[in-house]
């Protein structure tokens, strides 16, 4: 034990594990050390499943501190009652009503909001609306403009100065190769292309808008992702919502994580399947759904179902987390269920080539079974893609929902995603593509353990270029925002509803083209202006 | 006097025996053990390994057999503008929706340029961060003045917006009224609604009002329920999949007189009907109205906003192109009338027309392989026409198969009277 660094977790962090920071080196049963005798089943569960990882797996989601999930509640209720004291005032007019109101003629109409609905829009939501919806208007590199915006009546409406805010580090933009940008290889053959093929295509792909581009860009698409084939549509969130439904029917069953994107949701509601939720990440919860669902079948009659489909995300954008993916495909294997993957945000910026969390792993892509991802995030273009094999696709091809009724894919988007891809696997010529992925991992590195010695809760897997960093508090979801953009940083902050009420938080999302004065500048802002209301972990180091 | 003392007083010999069988009875149900009222005969451990050895799944998709329809796509090269290669064969292009000839239009293509050198092509998140660019601004408050409304938005895909926008608004519990011939797009929006879906018959007023008629007798048993439940109509300015227009007057009447919001969807309307090409309520004189497609996907590339205004620009400033399309859409109309065996169905000015079968031969699929026969005769004589496609098992209301046939104002009138004649031909050769 004596040669092995490990990390003193506090009893606080039962709920998750970490591994070694020293790699395996074989001898799994040599690893960790944790205080808390309970965890011990936990750790049997790692050292069994030792030999599936072949690389470190370093996770953690410090748990809220007391204090700060009640003053976090006493936050919420203050506003609660405001808003009720501005609703009353509203009601008897001492107060202007900014809301959308009826037309005369349709005042009699059953309302389109009720009331109770938009109270957390109208009195929470609206306070702080200016961190959300920022215009800007330049390409959304590394750094970016914005168009300054006021508003004199607290957020209802907004004015544009005509000012522009100019060169603020972009830190919340899906950029991780740092493929948009407006000059270079890509966009030059975007250019060549949009003059000789148009804008549109104004056709779906099973009637007149499969183009010779599309093919160009599936066959490429397979061959690096490692699949047999591959599909690709106009719009990520539809390539899920219109997907799933076409893969599994009633009398199926999904299994779906607990944080799972809203495309993956929708689809899994339209598919009529029945759906079963596991805990985030958390194996012991997925294989006791499987076992459960195969012995006991389908609830009421009994029959078994017809096939099982497991919907996990490679990195999830809200933790920064990433899938246990060697042993979701251990268990997929064990109870011949099927896996969906969705590498939205994993793809390009996970792997020592950028092919996604299955290379991160070292795992063979034919164990999943359909790999899904988009080309938003790290290929600078839009649309999603699916791959595996090549009865799927060509099932997709015919019964896919989007396939029959959805426009194709816009030419200068496709030769966009081919460019980059062929950067990417260094078929261009050059080693760009190698150097911005491992830029990106690096930059992944040093920003993650900067803002720990600083002392901010960071959410996360240590390798995932999302970086959460908590924040809790309503009012500071507001000013952190702003403190950030006076000093020409750009950052996104989330709340409820898209994250637990009381775990607001900021996400900064890493990107190859920012390069390390940015990312300085980035932790002395964090460091000087905001340390005093963000810094909450009492977690110590021990090395 | 004895004073009686109550304290003491014997109850009588019933009451203590009564409680002494209850007290024995309450022990032995205390003690005895508890089952449930579906005994679920709890399985072993091996018994359960058995069962998870033995289940075996279907496979994840079945086969396609490999002359399947729509397997095999046709294959453009090169741009699918008026002159189209289709698998190798340059043709006319009658199948791509390319009303008013824009994908081919320098002005549109340069504007999409410019836009492409300031931005680059993708946004790179969603409308909430940093994925709203100014082009985006500008394009919504274009598009609000050109349709006269208060304001718009725009999404990044077409089929996201209505199947977004519809259960944004209709929530579990509403109710919408919608046509049966509504396109898929807008079936996937309401089942992902979960409101009660009423059909009505294809653009039959009548049976829209019995519709409606038997709502409000629902709503006055139960008044109070009635008040919160939200009441939708949903129909199409010009439907796709039958070529013909929704009767937008005698809608708003009963909009009023029943308090319904209308839901109009005009993908094949915006920019065809209409003087000034703003759709079907210009067409008839009418006034005119936060999804998750919206929030939660990457907006739309700037180039493509880019070209959208420039789209509008030439819209705006050349509105007789919509007359010209019109005027082609009615001589074609009148051409393919009498081919014996097809009959064309759709309005004479919709630029979206279909061919169906006068006849059936009594399956579909026998149907699509003959239609399919009359396409293939077409585009070796170098007109592209394709079939219309829809997912047979997911339609509420499959259409028959036909062939769609799309009038563009590029299209000369050589051309629409070749296309016409070779129909004729086609028809003749094939179906007799």
């Amino acid at each position: 034990m004596t040669d092995l660094k490990y990390r003193l977790a506090p009893a606080s962090e039962m709920s998750r594990y970490c591994f070694p920071n020293n790699a395996v080196s074989g001898d799994a049963s040599r690893c960790v050390c944790l205080i808390d005798s309970s965890t011990v089943e936990e750790i049997n569960h790692i050292v069994h499943n030792g030999g599936l990882y072949k690389r470190p797996f370093n996770e953690a989601f410090e748990e809220t501190p007391m204090l700060v999930a009640v003053l976090t509640y006493v936050g919420y209720g203050v506003l609660t009652l405001f808003g009720y004291l501005r609703d009353f005032m509203r009601q008897w007019k001492i107060e202007k009503c900014q809301n959308a109101t009826e037309r005369e003629e349709q005042k009699d109409f059953v309302p389109l909001y009720q009331d109770f609905e938009n109270f957390y829009n109208r009195n929470l939501y609206m306070r702080i609306r200016d961190s959300w919806n920022r215009p800007i208007c330049s390409v959304p590199g590394a750094k970016v403009d914005m168009m300054e915006r006021v508003s004199h009546d607290y957020n209802w409406t907004f004015t544009y100065t005509g000012r522009v805010i100019k060169d603020i580090i972009n830190m919340g933009s899906y950029n991780y190769l740092g493929f948009a940008q407006k000059t270079g290889a890509c966009q030059e053959a975007a250019a060549k292309v949009l003059s000789q093929y148009g804008a549109g295509v104004c056709s779906t792909r099973q009637e007149m808008g499969n183009l010779d581009k599309h093919e160009e860009l599936e066959k490429l698409v397979a061959r690096f992702l490692g699949v047999e084939s591959a599909m690709a549509y106009g719009m990520g969130f539809a390539t899920n919502s219109m997907n799933i439904p076409a893969l599994v029917g009633k009398g199926c069953l999904i299994l779906s994580d607990e944080l799972n994107h809203a495309s993956l949701v929708l689809g899994a509601r339209l598919s009529g399947a029945t759906i079963r939720i596991f805990k985030h990440n958390n194996m012991q919860s997925l294989e006791k759904l499987l076992k459960d669902a195969i012995v006991h079948g389908q609830p009421r009659t009994r029959r078994p179902w017809k096939k099982i489909l497991i919907l996990v995300e490679g990195i999830y954008s809200m933790e920064g987390s990433i899938v246990r993916l060697p042993e979701v495909i251990a268990l997929k294997k064990k109870y011949k269920s099927y896996l969906y993957l969705d590498e939205a945000h994993s793809i390009g910026a996970l792997g020592p080539s950028g092919r996604g969390v299955v290379e991160y792993f070292g795992l063979n892509p034919e164990d999943v079974d359909v790999m899904m991802g988009t080309f938003t995030k790290s290929f600078g273009a839009a649309g999603g893609y699916i791959g595996g094999k090549k009865e799927l696709i060509d099932y997709l091809r015919t019964y896919s929902h989007s396939a029959a009724y959805a426009t194709s894919m816009s030419p200068p988007v496709v030769e966009q995603i081919i460019t980059s891809v062929k950067c990417i696997m260094g078929e261009d010529g050059t080693n760009i593509g190698r150097a911005r992925v491992q830029q990106l991992a690096e930059n992944t590195r040093y920003f993650r353990r900067r803002l720990k010695e600083m002392g901010f809760i960071i959410y996360g897997n240590e390798d995932s270029p999302v970086v959460p960093l908590m924040l809790y508090m309503p009012a500071k979801i507001g000013a952190f925002g702003r403190e950030m953009l006076k000093r020409n940083i750009g950052v996104v902050v989330v709340g409820f509803p898209a994250t637990p009420i009381i775990e607001s938080r900021a996400r900064f999302c890493l990107s190859a083209a920012h390069t390390k004065e940015m990312l300085d500048t980035g932790g002395s802002v964090l460091a000087t202006r905001t340390k005093q209301f963000c810094k909450y972990t009492w977690e110590q180091e021990e090395v | 006097k004895r004073v009686r003392d109550t304290r003491t007083k014997l109850a009588p010999a019933y009451h203590l025996i009564l409680e002494g069988i209850l007290i024995l009875w309450i022990i032995r149900l205390l003690f005895s053990k508890t089952y449930k009222l579906q005994e679920r005969s709890d399985l072993t451990l091996k018994e359960k390994e058995e069962l998870i050895e033995e289940w075996q799944p279907e496979p994840l998709v079945p086969p396609v057999p490999k002359d399947h329809p729509a397997l095999n796509y046709n294959i453009v090269s090169g741009p699918p503008t008026h002159i189209i290669t289709v698998n190798g064969k340059e043709c006319i292009n009658f199948a791509s929706f390319n009303f008013l000839g824009l994908l081919n239009n320098e002005k549109v293509k340069s504007a999409a340029q410019a836009s492409l050198k300031k931005y680059g092509v993708g946004t790179c998140g969603p409308r909430g961060f940093y994925g709203t660019f100014d082009v985006h601004l500008e394009l919504e408050e274009r598009l609000a003045k050109f349709m006269r409304t208060e304001e718009a938005i725009i999404y990044s895909y077409g089929f996201a917006t209505i199947a977004s926008a519809i259960p944004a608004y209709s929530k579990r519990g509403d109710i919408v009224f919608v046509d049966e011939a509504a396109c898929f797009a807008i079936q996937k929006g309401l089942q992902a609604s979960r409101s009660n879906i009423k059909l009505f018959k294809h653009n039959d007023m009548a049976d829209l009002e019995r519709l409606l008629k038997e709502q409000e007798t629902e709503d006055q048993k139960n008044p109070r329920k009635a008040r919160v439940t939200r009441r939708f109509i949903v129909v199409e300015g010009l439907y796709m999949n039958t070529g013909d227009i929704c009767p937008l007057p005698e809608l708003i009447k009963l909009k009023y007189k029943y308090k319904v919001r209308i839901f109009l969807e005009e993908s094949l309307s915006f920019g065809v009907l209409g003087e000034h090409g703003r759709g079907i309520t210009e067409h008839f004189g009418i006034n005119r109205l936060s999804g998750q497609g919206y929030c939660f996907s990457a907006s739309l590339p700037p180039l493509l906003a880019a070209a959208a205004i420039e789209a509008l620009n030439i819209m705006e400033d050349s509105p007789d192109i919509f007359q010209t399309l019109r005027a082609k859409c009615e001589r074609i109309h009148k051409a393919l009338q009498g081919i014996s065996g097809l009959k064309v169905v759709g309005e004479s000015f919709s630029p979206a027309l279909h061919l169906q079968l006068e006849e059936s031969c009594g399956s579909r699929e026998n149907d699509v392989k003959l239609l399919k026969r009359v396409v293939d005769y077409c585009m070796n004589s170098g007109i592209a026409l394709t079939q219309a496609r829809y997912l047979e098992k997911e339609e509420k209301c499959l259409p028959p198969p036909s062939i769609r046939v799309v009038i563009t104002v590029e299209q000369t009138e050589q051309e629409l009277d070749k296309a016409a004649s070779l129909l004729k031909e086609a028809a003749q050769s094939v179906l007799n």
